[in-house]
C-alpha cells in the first residue's frame, strides 16, 4: 500500500501546495493509481524546501522537497509506478539518505512530535499516536496535586517568552477561591517573524486541547478559550474541526472519560493587537474591550476573565504537556540545562539557509542551531548577529554565538528567549536600522496607556529615524541609553518594559554602528538608502536606457548600448533606479 | 448613509449573530468581526446598528474598532495587497517593495487608489517567512520577490483591474 502525503501547512499553501495535490489527484486517477492514497500533514518543519511531498510504500519513506506539479508527473511514473526513488530530489528517508539529514540530527522533537506526520483533521490519527491517553490517566490516576507536582518536577517554564514555572501558574490558580475558573489558550502570535504556534495549532490541535484539559483538570476550570489571531485561518478552521471532533467522541463536555470531569471549549478571534499577547490585556479582549493592560496584581490567577481565577498558557507549553504526563517528569528534566529544561521550538528566518521550524533540547548553542541544524548564512556571506525574542529581544552578535539555549544565559546577553523567532542576519544587514525597525513595530503597538510607553518609545524612535537619514548628532547614543532605561524601569506591562531591548542591546554589541552613522554619515552595511552613493557597474551595464528614463530627477545618463553613469551630486538616493533595473547593473556603496 | 445594493443580501448574518449573542457578555469583537465579514469594513451604519442592539455606547464601538488593527472604516479596493513586513521580509527588504508597489500603482497618502481598485496594507507578518519577501493579492501569495518579479505581477493585476472598471462601467 503506497501513501502519498503532502504538506500543507499555511508555508506549505503559500508555496503552491494546492496545485500539487491537485496534479497528484489527477495523476493519479489517470495512471489508474486508485489504490495509493493521497493524504495531507501540518508543516514538516522543512519550509525552505517546501512544497514538500512524501511517498512511503513497501520499501520506505521518501520526502522530496520542492515538488511543482510538472515533478509529479515524474514521481509517480518513476517512484509510485516504478518502484525507484529519485535521487536528486530526495531531501530525506528513512535510512538517513538525502540533502537534509543534518537538519534532524540535533533536533529533538516533543512539540512537534505529530507535525507533519499525522493528519491534523483526524482524531484517529492522534488517537493512535497516544493521543488523549495523558488527560485520561491524569483522570483515572492522579490527583490533581499529583498532576501539579508532576508539572512542577519536569521544570516546564512558559514557553511564550516570559519564562515562568507552568507548574507554579498552575498551584496559583488552584489555590485561588472560586468555583469558577478559565483555561486560556494564549494563540496570539504576534511576533513579526516567529509561527511555532501557527504550525502546532495547523499541525497537531488535539495536542493543544489535550494541553488545555490537563489543565483545566489540575486547577478546578471546567472551561476554556483559544484565543487565536485572526490572521490564522487554517490553523481557526483545524481548531474547530479538532473541538468538534473531540466533543463527538465524549473528549469534550460533561464527564469526560467516565469521570465528573466536564471541560468545554470556545475559540475567541483575536483583532490584530500586539500588546493582546500580554495577559490581562488578552483578557480585556476576550471581554470585548480595547485591549489594554492593567496593572498585576492581581495576577490572573486570582482575578482574571470575568474576574474570576484564570490560568493563561502559551500553545507551546500547552503542547509539551500530554507527553511530560505520559513520559514522566524525569524524561523531560533530563533534556536542557539546570534551570531550562525539555525543549524550544525555534521559527529560523532571515538570512539563513534553512529557514523554517526547528525543536532543539535546550542547552544547545546558538552556533550550533544557525550552524549544523540551519546550514548557515544564505550565500555564505558572514554571520553577523541573531534576533531573539522579537521586538521584546535583542540582537545577540556572531561572536557570542556559544551561548547555550537557556533563559537565564540568554537574558544575561540583553535579549530574552522570546517565544521562538530567531532572526539570522549577515554583514548586509543593518543594526541601527533593525532597533529602528523594531521600534517602530513596538511604537505603533503600544497601547497608549502609560506616559513612559507611549511618548518615551516615540522619542526613541525619533532619533533613530534621524540616526538612519544621516542627521544623527553628538550625544544622541547616550539618549537612546537613558530612555531606554527610564522605559524599562516604568512602563506599566511587559511590551512597554521590554521594547528598548532592541536598541539597548544593538548599541551594547554594535555601538561602531552607530557611531559611524552619526559621526561619518556611513552605513557599514551599506543598507540605509540615504547614506550610500548609487553606483553603476560598468560590467553589467547594458545601456538600455531604462533607469535614466525612470530617474526622477534625471541624474543618470549615457550612451545607448553604452554603460551609463549616475551624478552623484544630482542623485536624491530614492532607489528606484535598482528597482527597475534588468541587469543587477546598480550597486550601492 | 444606506448600504451598496450588491452587500444587501450579506446583512443577514452580522443579524443573526446579533440577536444570538446580543445578550452575551464580551461579544462585541466577534459582532464587529462578522459586520466587516459582510461589508468589507465597519461602516457608520454597522456601528450605530450594534449599539442600538447590545446598548454599548457608539462612543466605546468606535474606541473598540479604532485600537484593533483588523477593523477599517473605509470600504477595500477590489485587490488588497498585503506587504509584508514582518522581521524576516524586513531584513529582505520588504521596504523596497513598498517603495515599487507604490510607484506602480501611484499611491500618496492614501492606501487605496483612487479607482478603489486597490488597497494596499502592511502586515507584520504572513507567517511564511521562509518566502521572505512575500506579499498576498486577495488570497494568493508570492514569495521569493524581487523588484523585477513585483513590478511584472503588478502589471498583470493592473490589466486584470483594467477588465474590471470596463465591466463595472457596462454594469451601470
Amino acid at each position: 500500500m503506497t501513501t502519498i502525503t503532502v504538506g500543507t501547512g499555511t508555508c506549505g499553501i503559500s508555496a503552491g501546495a494546492d496545485a500539487v495535490l491537485d496534479a497528484l489527484r489527477s495523476g493519479l486517477e489517470e495512471g489508474g493509481l486508485q489504490d495509493v492514497a493521497l493524504e495531507e500533514t501540518g508543516c514538516m518543519g522543512m519550509c525552505y524546501r517546501e512544497v514538500l511531498v512524501e511517498v512511503k510504500d513497501d520499501a520506505g519513506a521518501f520526502l522530496y522537497g520542492e515538488v511543482t506539479p510538472a515533478r509529479v508527473t515524474r514521481i509517480l511514473e518513476d517512484h509510485v509506478k516504478g518502484g525507484k526513488p529519485i535521487d536528486e530530489w530526495l531531501a530525506l528517508d528513512d535510512e538517513g539518505h538525502g540533502s537534509e539529514t543534518s537538519f534532524l540530527e540535533k533536533q529533538k522533537r516533543i512539540v512537534l512530535r505529530n507535525c507533519g506526520v499525522i493528519d491534523p483533521t483526524s482524531i484517529d490519527e492522534y488517537l493512535e499516536l497516544d493521543g488523549y491517553k495523558a488527560i485520561e490517566k491524569a483522570l483515572k490516576e492522579m490527583s490533581r496535586d499529583e498532576l501539579i507536582a508532576t508539572i512542577l518536577d519536569s521544570g516546564l517554564r512558559g514557553r511564550g517568552g516570559g519564562g515562568f514555572p507552568t507548574g507554579m501558574k498552575w498551584k496559583f490558580a488552584k489555590a485561588s477561591p472560586g468555583k469558577k475558573k478559565y483555561v486560556i489558550c494564549n494563540a496570539d502570535e504576534g511576533d513579526p517573524g516567529a509561527f511555532m504556534d501557527r504550525s502546532v495549532l495547523e499541525g497537531d490541535p488535539h495536542s493543544v486541547l489535550e494541553g488545555m484539559m490537563l489543565c483545566g483538570y489540575a486547577i478546578g476550570a471546567d472551561y476554556g478559550y483559544i484565543y487565536c489571531r485572526a490572521e490564522y485561518p487554517r490553523a481557526i478552521d483545524r481548531l474547530k474541526k479538532a473541538i468538534a471532533d473531540a466533543t463527538e467522541r465524549g473528549l469534550l463536555g460533561d464527564n469526560i472519560l467516565g469521570t465528573d470531569f466536564c471541560f468545554n471549549l470556545r475559540i475567541k478571534e483575536g483583532a490584530g493587537a500586539f500588546v493582546c499577547g500580554e495577559e490581562t490585556a488578552l483578557i480585556a479582549s476576550i471581554e470585548g474591550q480595547r485591549g489594554t493592560p492593567r496593572i498585576r496584581p492581581p495576577y490572573p490567577a486570582v482575578k482574571g476573565l470575568w474576574g474570576k481565577p484564570t490560568n493563561i498558557n502559551n500553545v507551546e507549553t500547552l503542547g509539551n504537556l500530554a507527553w511530560i504526563v505520559l513520559n514522566g517528569p524525569e524524561a523531560f528534566a533530563s533534556m536542557g540545562t539546570e534551570k531550562s529544561k525539555g525543549t524550544k521550538v525555534f521559527a529560523t528566518a532571515g538570512k539563513i539557509k534553512r529557514s523554517g521550524l526547528v525543536e532543539v533540547p535546550m542547552g544547545i548553542s546558538i552556533n550550533e542551531v544557525v550552524f549544523d541544524v540551519c546550514d548557515g548564512i544564505k550565500d555564505d556571506r558572514t554571520f553577523k548577529a541573531v534576533q531573539m525574542g522579537g521586538p521584546s529581544g535583542g540582537c545577540i552578535p556572531a561572536s557570542m554565538g556559544d551561548i547555550k539555549i537557556d533563559y537565564d544565559q540568554i537574558n544575561q546577553t540583553g535579549a530574552i528567549m522570546g517565544s521562538g523567532g530567531m532572526i539570522v542576519m549577515d554583514d548586509t544587514t543593518c543594526m541601527v536600522e533593525m532597533a529602528r525597525f523594531f521600534l517602530e513595530f513596538t511604537q505603533n503597538e503600544s497601547c497608549g496607556r502609560c506616559t513612559s510607553c507611549r511618548i518615551g518609545t516615540r522619542r526613541m524612535l525619533e532619533t533613530l529615524e534621524r540616526i538612519v537619514e544621516g542627521k544623527g548628532r553628538e550625544g544622541d547614543i547616550e539618549d537612546l541609553v537613558e530612555l531606554g532605561d527610564h522605559i524599562k524601569a516604568t512602563a506599566q506591562c511587559g511590551l512597554g518594559q521590554t521594547a528598548p531591548n532592541p536598541v539597548l542591546t544593538t548599541i551594547k554589541y554594535f555601538r561602531e554602528e552607530y557611531e559611524a552613522h552619526i559621526k561619518n554619515g556611513k552605513c557599514p552595511a551599506h543598507s540605509c538608502s540615504l547614506l550610500v552613493d548609487y553606483i553603476v557597474n560598468p560590467d553589467n551595464c547594458t545601456g538600455c536606457g531604462l533607469c535614466a528614463r525612470d530617474c526622477p530627477v534625471g541624474a543618470i545618463s549615457g550612451e545607448k548600448k553604452q554603460a551609463h553613469l549616475i551624478d552623484i551630486d544630482k542623485c536624491i538616493k530614492c532607489g528606484k533606479c535598482i528597482t527597475v533595473c534588468n541587469f543587477d547593473a546598480i550597486y550601492k556603496d | 448613509m444606506s448600504l451598496p445594493e450588491e452587500n444587501k443580501q450579506k446583512v443577514p448574518r452580522l443579524n443573526v449573530e446579533l440577536w444570538r449573542y446580543a445578550d452575551e457578555p464580551g461579544q462585541l469583537i466577534p459582532l464587529l468581526q462578522a459586520a466587516q465579514e459582510s461589508y468589507g469594513y465597519i461602516s457608520e451604519t454597522a456601528i450605530k446598528y450594534i449599539s442600538g442592539v447590545t446598548g454599548t455606547p457608539e462612543s466605546e464601538i468606535y474606541g473598540v474598532v479604532t485600537f484593533y488593527k483588523q477593523f477599517r472604516l473605509k470600504p477595500l479596493g477590489h485587490f488588497l495587497i498585503r506587504l509584508c513586513d514582518g522581521t524576516a521580509c524586513h531584513v529582505n527588504d520588504a521596504k523596497t517593495l513598498k517603495e515599487i508597489i507604490e510607484d506602480e500603482l501611484g499611491l500618496e497618502d492614501d492606501d487605496t487608489t483612487d479607482d478603489g481598485l486597490f488597497t494596499l496594507e502592511e502586515v507584520a507578518c504572513l507567517g511564511c517567512c521562509s518566502l521572505a519577501p512575500v506579499i498576498m493579492i486577495n488570497d494568493k501569495t508570492y514569495g521569493r520577490l524581487t523588484p523585477q518579479s513585483l513590478r511584472k505581477i503588478l502589471r498583470k493585476y493592473k490589466k486584470e483591474g483594467k477588465a474590471v472598471l470596463a465591466q463595472r462601467e457596462g454594469g451601470n
